[in-house]
């Protein structure tokens, strides 16, 4: 890493001015050298070494602040990250502060102190508790010199090192300015699991009582002195040129006091846009009400989902690139006496999180820039506002507020560099809101994938070849230049090849299609499509070969596998042996990905008005080890309310060259009538593999779900989203 | 611009605004309250629910204008020391994830049990429909409804006013 060697005590200083802190506070460095030798790090870009994580504050009146470096968007990390270090330190985390970090390099490189991939606590599992070993022996260590008394005669326990024989006692506030002269062991001896008083149950989490009182800051609540407001106009015709502004009308508006050009950067994309700033947002609204502007659509203003998906049937034709080849597809196919084909296709989406995206950002006149934000990460928002801003990351501060969702949109820091460049073009701190039809209207968004699904089966009933090939625009084509179109994009043939089934034939293959509209991650990016097609036609090939789904999915589970304990798991929650009364039926799906494994049994029954109604889903979860199972639980109950809305409410579709849906009134999401009872089954046998909690639970609903409808009714479901009223 | 007297949670405020611009941006912006929140614009997801005389409105598409003269609270004012039984069922059940639809989902509720207070789940659905949440919290939403309901039933039906000893 970059990091310049500092002095450790230079080093703590600054910390503590960044923090905010005075007197006498002692900043506990913990080393976390040997973090990549850790199993469970195969998902965070964790540094290769930390000179000085400060992560733990203890104030001589034995005040403890522990700091978060990972985003709280919804999925509990302001909870199960501090956790990881109090269980060694062993304190309680009630008596603790949390201060949430904000990007600086001295927590680590990039994306350590992001939030995707459901990467969380399984890349903090081990680093974060060996800071809060290590702090725990250097306190014993600073207590045992005091007391001249063993080491090993001495023990920590709610915030207190205790010499049992002598009964003396000193807490972690007296010891911490000794300790924090000590060197920091370099292998700290971590808990026996059998010994946690936290990690593994089900504990409350910090914020709600924040969010239950209207306390919680987040980044649209962020506000400093003199600052001003802003509303955007950007053309929803995405690519469009600005050729000019007449803002006359809009400057007569009371309390506008500016119109500005400004340009917004996506990844590889510069839209250009026109900023009203104004005393207050409902001003700066009008004024952009007011705005006569024109654009050059630069013909994007014809493009339309309808014109596009039929091109993505075109291209199915095409052979595309492979991913992944096992044995000879080809030749089993053809060689198979039972043949099916069928084609999926599934709609782009929003991601639409509840606090639209805005930014409050300040450009000061030492050409340093501060900004208060919801993100998905604070070293994200810092190295693009550099970027874009073309000044050193050093130069960049980011408050990293509570995040009213993030689903993914927040790790595009968009909104950050844009709110930025504008405050450098005004002089003046500025908040910028996006409005509800902004935040919709204007990506990036989730692709639609289309699935060619091709498979074969033996004489005997079992699946011999499948083939599955994905059509669909890519996100990285969309954000970089750099793409490369004859290479296999991983990110678009997502699990396809993951899946545990015995089936000795796989192929798959991506056709790309070009598309001039930014796309990005959104909860469990691609598995969110792909698992759709490719777990339903599993689903076709079961009752081809006239077998029980679950029983054709486990007689394909022949090794052991997470996998197969899943289904077998499911398969005894859900009852799914016992027969269901006419008019119901019950579906399955799992998913196996990079963000972890999840499979789910969904129930349904027919109406008297004709339609579907979605009556339970049962969901097991294979974890490995958990840190907070009431978390996970919440974290799979939302994975099915998104899943649900994304398979059964409208989807975003262009035409004219802009996204038809712009509010909640056509872009409708799930509500409290619609929400079926979910039962959540957490597999954690312990163990050094962790899997990731937020995004799993999402991949199996839709197909477990069409699937129960095609078990209800007879009739296969095989494009997304579909109205459950006419089925 | 005029000048209009808002009651917001007991406590006078002088807002000197455009009629037009909702209650919803005169109570963040102007007055300073930031736990109601903004969503939509357009009253379709009720993140911005505040009680107008004790009735849910959607403060994003109500003019300062109309609330002027009348009761306002808001998720600030609903408990002095957090303990309305909504909040209290809220932390019971852990229903926030994100956070931010929840200002709004709990003046709902409130609402809701000052008017029904034994709500069947019939009436939760159809009183707490307007709130959206993205992160999916609606099961918790729902068991919260009914604890809360339970506990108001076992409460005074009005807090008897303590005179001096």
């Amino acid at each position: 890493m970059s990091q310049k060697p500092t002095q450790p005590n230079a080093s703590r200083r600054d910390f503590l001015k960044a923090a905010g802190l005075t007197g006498a506070v002692f900043a506990l460095g913990c080393t976390t050298n040997d973090v990549h030798a850790s199993p469970v790090l195969n998902l965070s870009a964790l540094p290769e070494s930390v000179e000085l994580t400060p992560y733990i504050l203890i104030e001589k009146s034995g005040k403890i602040t522990i700091m978060n470096p990972r985003p709280e968007i919804g999925q509990g990390t302001f909870q199960s990250i501090p956790a990881l270090i109090a269980e060694e330190l062993n304190i309680s985390l009630d008596k603790v502060t949390i201060r949430q970090t904000g990007g600086e390099t001295k927590f680590g490189d990039m994306w350590s102190q992001a939030v995707g991939g459901s990467g969380s606590v399984r890349g903090g599992y081990l680093p974060m508790r060996k800071v809060g070993a290590s702090a725990r022996e250097m306190l014993i260590k600073a207590a045992s010199d005091q007391w001249n008394v063993p080491v090993a005669e001495c023990t920590a326990e709610n915030a207190t090192v205790i010499h049992k024989p002598s009964g003396k006692k000193l807490s972690y506030g007296e010891l911490a300015g000794t300790a924090a002269k000590l060197p920091v062991p370099k292998e700290p001896k971590l808990k026996d699991p059998a010994q946690f008083t936290i990690l593994g149950k089900p504990m409350p989490r910090p914020d709600v009582p924040l969010k239950v009182t209207g306390q919680a800051m987040f980044g649209i609540d962020s506000r400093v002195p003199n600052m001003v407001y802003a509303s955007i106009e950007r053309s929803p015709i995405l690519g469009s040129k600005l050729s000019g502004f007449d803002a006359a009308q809009a400057l007569k508006i009371k309390g506008v006091k500016q119109a500005v050009k400004v340009e917004r950067v996506v990844g590889k994309n510069r839209y250009e846009g026109v900023a009203i700033i104004a005393d207050n947002y409902w001003a700066a609204l009008q004024g952009r009400k007011a705005l006569k502007v024109t654009w050059d659509h630069q013909g994007h203003d014809t493009f339309n989902t309808a014109n596009f998906e039929k091109q993505l049937r075109d291209l199915a034709k095409s052979e595309g690139v492979i991913g992944h080849n096992t044995g000879d597809f080809d030749k089993s196919f053809a060689e198979s006496p039972n043949q099916l084909e069928a084609f999926y296709e599934t709609p782009m989406l929003s991601h639409s999180t509840m606090e639209p995206m805005n930014a409050l950002a300040h450009y000061q006149t030492d050409g340093k820039v501060t900004l208060w934000l919801s993100t998905q990460g604070g070293d994200l928002a810092r190295q693009e506002v550099a970027k874009v801003l073309a000044i050193p990351v050093d130069d960049v501060t980011v408050h990293v507020q509570f995040n009213g969702g993030g689903f993914g949109r927040r790790i595009t820091q968009d909104f950050a560099s844009e709110a930025a460049t504008l405050s450098k073009t005004i002089g003046k701190p500025v908040k910028v809101i996006w409005t509800r039809e902004d935040d919709t209207q204007l990506g990036p968004f989730r692709p639609m994938t289309f699935s060619a699904m091709r498979g074969a089966l033996s004489a005997d009933g079992k699946a011999v070849a499948l083939q599955h090939k994905v059509i669909a625009p890519s996100i990285d084509a969309t954000m970089n230049e750099t793409y490369d179109k004859t290479k296999p994009d991983g990110t678009m043939l997502e699990g396809t090849n993951e899946q545990k089934y015995d089936i000795p034939n796989l192929n798959t293959r991506y056709v790309h299609a070009d598309i001039h509209i930014p796309l990005t991650y959104w909860r469990s990016v691609t598995s969110s499509t792909l698992a759709f097609a490719h777990e339903c036609f599993l689903d076709e090939m079961a009752h081809k070969a006239g077998q029980d789904p679950m029983a054709f999915r486990l007689a394909m589970l022949t090794n052991g596998s997470d996998t197969k304990r899943v289904l077998e798991k499911l398969k005894e929650v859900s009852g799914w042996d016992k027969p269901l009364p006419a008019g119901k039926g019950r579906g399955v799906a799992q998913w196996d990905f990079f963000a972890g494994l999840a499979g789910q049994v969904v129930e349904v029954s027919k109406t008297k008005d004709g339609g579907i109604s979605v009556d339970k889903v049962y969901c097991v979860i294979d974890l490995g080890t958990v840190v907070n199972p009431d978390t996970v639980k919440a974290q799979v109950e939302g994975s099915v309310a998104m899943a649900l809305t994304a398979a059964l409410k409208d989807g975003i579709t262009f035409e004219n060259g802009q996204a038809v849906q712009a509010n909640f009134d056509k872009n409708r999401m799930l509500r409290i009538n619609e929400m079926p009872e979910v039962e959540v089954h957490i597999l954690a046998e312990g163990g050094p593999t962790i899997k990731g909690v937020g995004e799993p639970g999402l991949p199996p609903l839709a197909p477990a779900l069409a699937n129960a409808v095609f078990a209800a009714t007879g009739k296969r479901i095989r494009r997304l989203p579909f109205d459950l009223e006419k089925v | 611009m005029a000048s209009f007297k808002l009651t917001i949670n007991n406590q006078p405020h002088t807002v000197d605004v455009e009629p037009t611009m909702p209650l919803l941006w005169a109570i963040r912006d102007v007055v300073g309250l930031t736990g109601t929140k903004f969503g939509c614009g357009i009253a379709q997801c009720g993140a911005c629910t505040v009680h107008l005389d004790g009735n849910p409105i959607r403060s994003c598409s109500y003019p300062v204008s109309a609330a002027a003269g009348h009761k306002i609270t808001t998720i600030e004012g609903i408990s002095k020391n957090a303990d309305h039984p909504v909040q209290k069922a809220w932390v019971e059940h852990q229903v926030p994830q994100c956070g931010y639809c929840q200002s709004g989902q709990i003046m709902s509720a409130v609402a809701l049990l000052k008017q029904t207070p034994k709500p069947t789940d019939a009436d939760i659905d159809t009183a707490m429909q307007g709130n959206i949440c993205r992160c999916g919290t609606y099961n918790r939403v729902r068991a919260a409804i009914h604890t809360a309901s339970g506990e108001m039933a076992s409460l005074p039906k009005s807090t008897p006013k303590v005179g001096k000893r």
